[in-house]
């Protein structure tokens, strides 16, 4: 399935696999058609259990882990990116792949949570008010603390989040004092953009203030297409 | 004395435990081992042993947090440990209490039975013929468990005898005490 002939046109072409994104790396990968024979599922499943496929969405909709098991992870994924990289900008890289397969699913998670009444998003604020509230609160129960257009650049929105949980036990050093760890978020925010046809950048910035040292902002850079697109439709 | 740590676990989850999104810690353990099938090219023996040393790492951190979360003095033999893990260990980090069965005659080795496990909610390995024959899904735990004894002097080994992400059954977690570590002086010190 080969896609060279969309890179003229200003809109992303809908792909049915909403993973495969232009430019992007992907984590899922694309449906192979093979050469051999057999297309059925050579995987062994439990007996006495029943798959995955037949688990309700639902069941762990509320269910909650330690905040202990998620630091111990993510510090653990940082160290790890840490030690096959050279310098901040490709770690925050890595970091933004992560955030990004975990947006993917997670934005299927949430439109299919929404059942009937989920409302498509085609306007740019309608998508960053989706990411603020919805997505924002389903992972860290709260919403995102602000939502701000740029003055200067047309294409550039920026969300504000007062204290990024991925950052609370996380203690960067002095020599990487770039480093912000919120990439991560940012990757997952830039996989929710992507999920629903607005593509983009998303970079994670500190912007500390007294009363709130770690105050993160999101630089959420829009592709033409999109911005065209928002013209057009007025 | 189970049913006492059964408590300890509950009571350390609802009050002192603060909570997170299960999904996002599912999902970010799924990137992880996803991460890691793609850089080793799947040499999935590689990823378990690169899971169970990152595991290794959390659980040189984590029996402090353990320990400072639920103030468990020390367990008086091999048996009332793997009680704490299952009922307070694995309650306040995971919110599971595996089973504790299998004891051999020694009472140095025992299996945890995993009825459900977070970290590979709605996981299924990839179909390339060699992922449900080499890769143990959830090798971080066996690494975690054996980095947080090591911390307080015993050793273990820890590994997976069966998953159901593998077609098994059930999740089950063999541990063994290889040794306990009594602290040596250096050497030239009396």
């Amino acid at each position: 399935m080969q896609r060279g002939d969309s890179l003229s046109s200003p809109f992303v072409p809908f792909s049915p696999n909403p993973s495969i994104q232009q430019g992007t790396p992907t984590s899922t990968p694309p449906l192979k058609h093979t050469l051999s024979s057999s297309t059925s599922s050579n995987l062994r499943y439990s007996s006495s259990r029943k798959s995955i496929y037949d688990r309700h969405l639902n069941r762990s909709q509320r269910s909650e882990l330690s905040k202990a098991s998620f630091a111990f992870l993510f510090g653990e994924m940082v160290q790890y990116a840490q030690k096959r990289v050279n310098g901040i900008a490709d770690l925050e890289k890595k970091l933004n792949l992560h955030g990004y397969s975990i947006g993917q699913r997670l934005l299927e998670l949430l439109l299919w949570r929404e059942g009937r009444s989920a409302k498509r998003e085609t306007r740019i604020l309608g998508i960053l008010q989706f990411i603020t509230t919805t997505v924002y609160r389903s992972i860290f129960n709260k919403p995102a603390d602000g939502l701000e257009k740029s003055r200067d650049n047309e294409d550039e929105y920026m969300l504000i989040d007062n204290d990024p949980m991925v950052n609370s036990y996380i203690s960067v050093p002095k020599e990487m004092s770039q480093l912000n760890c919120a990439a991560f978020v940012a990757g997952i925010i830039e996989a929710v953009l992507d999920g629903c046809l607005f593509p983009g950048r998303v970079t994670a910035h500190s912007v500390p203030t007294e009363q709130l040292p770690a105050k993160t902002v999101f630089l959420i850079k829009f592709d033409e297409s999109v911005i065209e697109r928002e013209s057009v439709l007025g | 004395m189970s049913a006492t740590k059964a408590r300890v676990g509950e009571d350390a989850w609802k009050t002192r435990i603060d909570k997170v999104n299960a999904e996002l810690v599912t999902l970010t353990y799924g990137s992880i081992v996803a991460q890691l099938c793609r850089d080793f090219e799947g040499d999935y023996l590689e990823v378990n042993k690169q899971l169970e040393k990152m595991g290794y790492n959390i659980g040189l951190r984590l029996i402090e947090d353990f320990l400072a979360k639920t103030n468990m003095g020390k367990c008086a033999n091999f048996r009332e440990t793997a009680e704490t893990i299952a009922k307070v260990g694995f309650k306040v980090f995971l919110n599971i209490t595996p089973t504790v069965t299998n004891w051999t005659t020694d009472n140095k080795q025992f299996s945890l039975i995993f009825e459900e496990n977070p970290l590979a909610d709605f996981v299924e390995l990839p179909d390339d013929g060699r992922a449900q024959n080499e890769l143990w899904y959830s090798n971080m735990l066996c690494g975690v468990l054996r980095g947080a004894l090591e911390m307080v002097q015993m050793q273990v080994d820890a590994h997976f005898a069966s998953d159901i992400l593998r077609g098994n059954e059930v999740t089950e977690m063999r541990v063994t005490l290889v040794r306990i570590i009594d602290d040596e002086l250096p050497p030239g010190e009396d």
